[in-house]
């Protein structure tokens, strides 16, 4: 996979992550590109796209699109799937995910996506690893912020 | 609680935290520019501190607002500093930040490496891990060749979560780091039997992606994925086999006679959609040679396209028509399900049929096919889809010589029918076919002059509205045909007068120079005929036609038109001349354009030998001391003038340096774009598709111009009488053979359409100009050079050499904290030797855990397959490790297993007995799928 972008129905960009590096305006201009195109096309409409020499594979849960460009070869189908079970975790994580949460809680969207792909490949495809490995990580940020919010004050 | 307020207010006065700046941002929607400006200088104050907490605060809003297009790249150095920092909750926005914004030239990453590698080492597990997932992102070829140690080293990490994702970066690692590939290969081979199956499907992932780019490679590893495949009920890891085989079956058969079994097994059996479409796959590109799997495939394939999901639908289509250049009967048998699909709703889905369209045509039924698309055509909507189809049509007829034309009068008909079609940039593909047709079939000549002439006394309509797209190219073909084979014109005399209408200026400037020589050919033809039938007064009366009209020409601002103008305007002149003197001029006339013109063969020009003697490299003229660089303005001006049309000129230059491959490359390139364009070309192959739908994203909109009464030019010869004709011939056949097949058509036997017994009216001569002596194999040597995979086209079973190591770091770091465990191992020492202290650690890690058994278990299987220990054993001269060396074998035993590694390969190709009894193993495990395509559907909404 090269990368994912999440975005509303009005186009605007809620989540980027780039398995290819990029410079930004390289970036943001593949991003509008795909916006419009994948905005474009109606709700009936297969989840697949060619696009330049990528495959682009999307698909729309409630009002975010989620997006993704794969290589040639790759298949479109388990790409489908690992967006769903992105979907699925955040949904978990979350509970009864929305826009709105992604938006305000975004870093811990991309905490959630880099414990299911890394450097675009399917990292883990137990959803249960990555909740606990998600929920470990956010404990250890709990023991210590409180202590360490006091200590960089000087009031620990 | 006292604290707890404190913090709390504290919060509040320090300032806004993320929530606040996104809450901020969408209330301040009218003046969002000026908002953030005032936020980032807000964030610039907050980098300055010294608090760490602050400071990863204003790079988690940074990041937000990268996201929203924002340039952060000014505050890497700050990232750097966040990521630096002891706390994880920092670290992990630090790293976070930077693979988001940072890339190959962000400068400060070389400041970087020390803290990685001290992030990788660190205790806690999910700072490494941080760390390895901010490095996929933004790991270049310096940190790659630095960190590559390091993460070898977590790939034995007793953790699996550290070790899944070290394996995993390997992959970018060696994309970035060639030469890493060698050394760390062995291990990455190692984790493929990982006791944990997260590191083993990452490793398989990886390998399956090496593996994809450099299959020659790899083979020696298929037995050990067989067995995986065979054993693993996870679909995300077999999906990931099964595509690797399908990289490795075309280097060797056998294995696909291996494959056969298992993979039909897992056709029948899975119910995951995605595990199924990628058996498929493999099947097609492994073993397509096989019917019984094949039809297999498209039995399954069949039920995609069938269903109602759109998503199966279209991948259903696009393996159909992989399958459809092996197998063409066995799709074709599905006809009327793809012909079905053109009327999706669903545009990529039409596409994707019509993709198939071209292996769904016989003689029998091309004419049908061909309507049918052409009714779509007066439907569509889109531009795009219509040129599609307009490009379909063109490619069905047209296919290997016009095999399954049997009409040309209807083919004829059916391209100046598409002539009607607005808006098409594909008026040159027309142009071309009626080009070539005119000229490779003779019986089709008079007429396709008579369709000609009609045109050309109806181009206002052409030239009219159609400047822009490009459908008066037709006109060109039109006016060529005319004037070429003028002996077949009922009228030559009013051909001439359309020809020299004054509409016709403004059309482009190739298609008048085309214009203003065929008015001669005509000329000398009328003249001629004329002349026979001593008629004084029509030659005079057509020199001063000429004479009155050939001046429009000549106010031309194209130099070419101009030029052939002012030369026919002398010319005619001069027979005028002669003709008021009473001599005999048509037969002169009408020689300048004798003999008949073959097309040329595509690649004629590259294949004309090389005369003995004759060094192409050598200079003609010893080049100037200046640079050449003054050819460049004089071909310039022929390149504007010509600019589409007439490209050739450039090649006439006399003092030509030396070429590099690379303007070696681009003139070929440019070549084939002249040739793509011009229609005295002969195509081997119509391919215009790519480069169309690149214009097309490229094209301004074109007003749609709506016309409710269809374009009908009286006298033009309708393709739908051709077909009512076809099916009436058809249906007396029909008849005729009814007596002696109707018992076989009782038993319910498909009835085998063959195409031997439709009449063919019109042969298709198929001379080309070739140059003498050159050989006509289509052989093509366009072979893409720049492949960054090819770095990694390496032997991987080649034992390694002594100077084959990962560079380790020479000099002391020190760290902060002393009290780590693994601290020791990250020291100085040189790689080896930390390798096997680690290795030793480990160890007892295991045994204190009371996993004695696993690790030696682990170590036998290290001893067996003489992988892992070929890092050890290069290092003999060390003395410290010679305990862990022992018992592991020796570098001349080495090559024999590896010499026994081959022969194992072979054997295993050739035995298919086991093939057999592990294949059963399949049918009872792959019932377990956990991964449905199926779901992913039912939970939309979420």
């Amino acid at each position: 996979m090269q990368f994912m972008l999440l975005f509303s129905r009005q186009g605007k960009l809620r989540l980027q992550k780039w398995y290819i590096a990029h410079p930004d305006k390289l970036k943001k201009k593949i991003t509008r590109e795909l916006v419009a195109l994948v905005l474009s096309r109606k709700p009936k409409m297969c989840s697949f796209l060619e696009w330049k020499d990528l495959k682009v594979v999307y698909k729309r849960y409630a009002s975010l699109y989620f997006c993704c460009a794969i290589e040639a070869e790759d298949n479109e189908l388990l790409t489908l799937e690992v967006i769903h079970r992105y979907v699925e975790l955040l949904d978990k994580y979350f509970g009864s995910v929305c826009e709105l949460d992604i938006i305000f809680n975004f870093e811990k969207a991309y905490f959630m996506l880099d414990e299911l792909l890394l450097g675009g490949e399917v990292q883990e495809t137990s959803k249960k690893n990555v909740l606990k490995a998600i929920a470990a990580q956010d404990l250890l940020q709990e023991e210590e912020t409180p202590q360490g919010f006091f200590e960089d004050h000087g009031l620990g | 609680m006292a604290l707890k307020k404190v913090k709390g207010t504290l919060e509040r006065v320090l300032d806004k935290n993320l929530q606040d700046l996104v809450r901020g941002i969408r209330n301040h929607k009218e003046n969002e520019g000026k908002y953030i400006a005032e936020c980032i200088d807000e964030i610039k104050q907050e980098l300055r501190q010294e608090n760490q907490a602050v400071k990863a605060n204003a790079v988690n809003k940074l990041l937000y607002l990268q996201m929203l297009g924002y340039d952060i790249s000014w505050a890497a150095f700050h990232i750097i500093e966040v990521m630096s920092s002891t706390k994880f909750t920092f670290k992990r926005i630090g790293y976070l930040a930077a693979a988001q914004s940072f890339h190959d030239s962000t400068d400060v990453l070389m400041l970087t490496t020390n803290m990685i590698r001290k992030d990788l080492s660190s205790q806690n597990m999910y700072d490494a891990g941080v760390a390895l997932t901010g490095l996929a992102c933004f790991v270049t070829a310096d940190l790659a060749r630095d960190l590559a140690n390091d993460i070898m080293t977590l790939m034995t990490s007793t953790r699996p979560y550290l070790r899944k994702k070290a394996v995993l970066i390997m992959y970018k690692v060696f994309l970035q780091f060639p030469e890493a590939l060698r050394p760390a290969f062995p291990r990455l081979k190692e984790k493929l039997e990982d006791p944990d199956t997260g590191v083993q499907s990452a490793a398989v992932n990886v390998i399956c992606e090496l593996a994809r780019k450099n299959p020659q490679n790899y083979l020696s590893l298929a037995p050990l994925f067989f067995k995986l495949m065979t054993s693993s009920s996870n679909n995300w890891v077999l999906i990931k086999i099964i595509k690797l085989f399908s990289a490795l079956t075309p280097l060797e058969p056998r294995l696909g006679k291996k494959l056969i079994e298992p993979l039909t097994n897992l056709i029948h059996s899975t119910s995951a959609m995605s595990l199924l479409y990628e058996c498929i796959n493999t099947v097609i590109a492994g073993i397509p040679n096989h019917t019984a799997s094949i039809q297999l495939c498209v039995q399954k394939l069949r039920i995609l396209i069938e269903d109602s999901d759109q998503n199966l639908k279209y991948l259903g289509l696009l393996a159909m028509s992989k399958i459809l250049a092996t197998h063409p009967k066995s799709v074709q048998s599905h006809k009327d399900l793809i012909l079905q699909c053109l009327d999706d709703k669903d545009e990529s889905i039409r596409l994707r049929a019509l993709d198939l369209i071209y292996g769904m045509v016989s003689k029998k039924n091309l004419m049908e096919i061909a309507k049918k698309l052409m009714v779509h055509m007066d439907k569509a909507e889109g531009t795009h889809y219509r040129d599609e189809l307009l490009a379909k049509i063109v490619e069905i007829s047209s296919q290997s010589n016009y095999q399954y034309i049997t009409n040309f009068e209807w083919y004829v008909s059916v391209l100046v029918e598409l002539t009607r079609m607005e808006g098409t940039r594909h008026g040159r593909m027309i142009a071309s076919q009626m080009l070539d047709v005119a000229i490779r079939v003779q019986a089709i000549r008079p007429f396709a002059v008579s369709q000609m002439a009609l045109l050309l006394e109806n181009s206002h309509i052409l030239a009219n509205n159609s400047q822009r797209n490009g459908i008066c190219e037709v006109l060109y073909a039109a006016a060529w045909i005319c004037g070429e084979f003028s002996q077949h014109l009922k009228n030559p005399r009013e051909a001439l007068e359309a020809m020299l209408k004054p509409k016709i200026t403004t059309l482009p400037g190739h298609i008048q120079s085309v214009f203003v020589q065929n008015i001669m050919k005509l000329f000398g033809s009328i003249l001629k005929s004329a002349e026979e039938n001593e008629d004084q007064e029509t030659m005079k009366e057509l020199c001063q036609l000429l004479t009155n009209k050939l001046p429009i020409f000549i106010q031309s601002a194209d130099l070419e038109v101009q030029e052939r103008a002012c030369c026919m305007l002398q010319l005619v002149k001069y027979v005028q001349k002669l003709i008021e003197k009473d001599a005999k001029v048509g037969d002169e006339v009408s020689s300048l354009f004798a003999g008949d013109l073959n097309p040329v063969a595509p690649k004629a020009q590259r294949k004309v030998p090389v005369p003995e003697g004759l060094d192409l490299d050598k200079w003609i003229n010893e080049p100037l001391s200046e640079s050449s660089s003054e050819d460049e303005p004089t071909t310039s001006i022929f390149a504007i003038n010509h600019d589409d049309s007439k490209s050739f000129y450039k090649e006439e230059k006399k003092n030509v340096p030396e070429l590099t491959e690379e303007e070696l490359e681009k003139r070929r390139e440019q070549r084939k774009m002249e040739q793509m364009h011009n229609p005295h070309y002969l195509r081997m192959e119509n391919k215009p598709k790519k480069s169309a739908a690149v214009e097309e994203a490229e094209e301004s909109p074109v007003m749609q111009i709506d016309l409710t009464v269809p374009l009908h030019v009286p006298g033009l010869a309708s393709s739908d009488k051709y077909l009512k004709l076809a099916s009436q011939d058809r249906e007396k056949s029909r008849k005729k053979t009814k007596h002696g097949k109707t018992k076989k058509k009782k038993k319910g036997q498909p009835v085998v359409e063959s195409d031997e017994d439709v009449p063919v009216q019109h042969t298709v001569s198929t001379l080309v100009d070739m140059p003498e002596g050159a050989n006509t194999s289509d052989k093509e040597d366009d072979r893409k050079t720049s492949d960054p995979f090819k770095r990694l086209d390496m032997d991987l079973d080649k034992p390694l050499r002594d100077d084959e190591v990962l560079p380790v770091r020479t000099h002391r770091i020190v760290l902060e904290s002393g009290d780590m465990v693994d601290v020791e191992g990250e020291e100085v020492k040189p790689k080896k030797k930390h390798k096997k202290v680690k290795d030793k650690e480990d160890k007892k890690k295991h045994r204190k855990d009371g996993k004695e058994k696993k690790s030696k278990k682990k170590q036998k299987s290290e001893e067996a397959s003489g992988s892992a220990s070929n890092l050890l054993m290069e290092d003999d001269g060390s003395p410290e490790h010679a305990p862990i060396a022992n018992g592991l074998p020796q570098s001349p035993e080495q090559g024999k297993t590896e010499q026994e590694k081959d022969n194992d390969l072979d054997f295993w190709m050739n035995n298919d007995s086991t093939s057999a009894a592990k294949s059963t193993e399949v049918e009872i495990k792959t019932p377990e799928v956990n991964v449905e395509y199926a779901n992913v559907s039912s939970e939309e909404d979420s």
